[in-house]
């Protein structure tokens, strides 16, 4: 058995504690926001927060999430609300989104440490990829959601 | 005097790629202090291994950690960031996690994963220069020689010789030394007196 807080409540899993926690994130307890790129941490789109830290869950064992703290896309906020999400609309960054969770998790942990990032800072902290191509546009919500202007 | 010699010359070889580094006089008793001859045949063992890429990948003098036997820069434009660690907002921790992961090839060690910082940096340094530099407490994180043995005995670097499987499934290198002769070749260097070529 495995227990940690998945958005804010408990969960207690019986799966092989080898498995990925993407996978019990997806197919065990149902939360697909997180989405599968590579398998091999290259890629970030299955990016989630344990203990507020980003971290890629496809290269991130279940047993290894035990009395930690998981957040996913779905946790971010209730609503839709948080502040990268609203800037993510407002600059409609998404081309065809399948990256964006993972982009949004990581854009998250980076204001979390970093709350007036530069060019320089983004790009030293966001190494996920985008196989569309809209890193000037995250680039520029992740300013938004700062509160600078680019 | 002449051992220590032919030791050094096959710690060269070896890092060539020729043949196997004899490293049976480690496994006679510890040197005496002050036994210089012994202390630098030691410390020609040691350097094998720590100008492989095993341990310079981490020990650089850049602003990001190198990868593979031919030490390129990280992918995915990886800093060292502030503290060592990582850029601030992606720790080395968002991938490199407290094992080797076998599904994704990603290695990881029960330690935080890490830079040694910029100070401990060994690129382009000769054998003889890391030596120094290895017991100059300004550039070793201010350990004694005992301390440097108890790093070389953490998790971190014990990584080298477990460093698991690629992405591809392709074993990684080791270094030239096996650890248990490595951390032997360290303990003599340190008791014969550091003596440095």
């Amino acid at each position: 058995m495995t227990q940690f807080t998945l958005n804010g409540r408990a969960v207690t899993l019986d799966a092989d504690p080898d498995m990925p926690l993407l996978w019990a994130l997806r197919d065990v307890l149902g939360f697909t926001g997180t989405k599968y790129g590579c398998g091999i941490a290259a890629c970030g789109a299955c990016t989630v927060h344990v203990d507020g830290d980003p971290v890629r869950s496809c290269s991130f064992p279940l047993s290894a999430a035990e009395g930690r703290r998981i957040v996913t896309i779905e946790g971010l906020s209730p609503d839709r609300s948080h502040p990268l999400q609203r800037a993510w609309i407002d600059e409609q960054v998404p081309q065809c989104g399948y990256c964006q969770s993972g982009m949004l998790m990581a854009a998250a942990a980076l204001l979390a440490v970093n709350p007036r990032p530069t060019d320089d800072d983004i790009d030293a902290a966001i190494t996920n990829i985008c196989r569309c191509g809209t890193y000037a546009r995250i680039r520029k919500a992740i300013h938004r959601a700062a509160g600078a202007t680019p | 005097m002449r051992r220590g010699v032919a030791t050094a010359l096959a710690a060269a070889a070896t890092m060539a790629g020729l043949i196997l580094l004899d490293a049976s006089p480690l496994r006679s008793a510890a040197p005496p202090a002050g036994d210089e001859a012994r202390s630098l045949e030691a410390y020609g063992l040691m350097a094998s291994t720590l100008m492989s890429p095993g341990c310079q990948n981490c020990h650089t003098l850049t602003s990001f950690p190198r990868q593979d036997d031919d030490r390129h820069a990280h992918a995915f434009n990886v800093m060292r960031g502030p503290d060592d660690h990582g850029a601030v907002g992606l720790p080395c921790s968002t991938c490199h996690g407290r094992a080797n992961n076998a599904a994704s090839g990603v290695p990881g060690a029960a330690e935080t994963w890490r830079l040694a910082p910029l100070g401990m940096g060994w690129e382009g340094l000769s054998a003889a220069e890391l030596c120094r530099h290895l017991k100059d407490p300004a550039n070793n994180g201010n350990r004694s020689g005992a301390e440097v043995i108890a790093h070389l005995k953490t998790p971190l670097v014990a990584w080298a010789w477990s460093p698991g499987r690629d992405a591809h499934g392709n074993a990684r290198a080791t270094p030239p030394l096996s650890y248990a002769d490595f951390i032997a070749a360290a303990e003599s260097w340190v008791s014969a007196g550091e003596a440095c070529p």
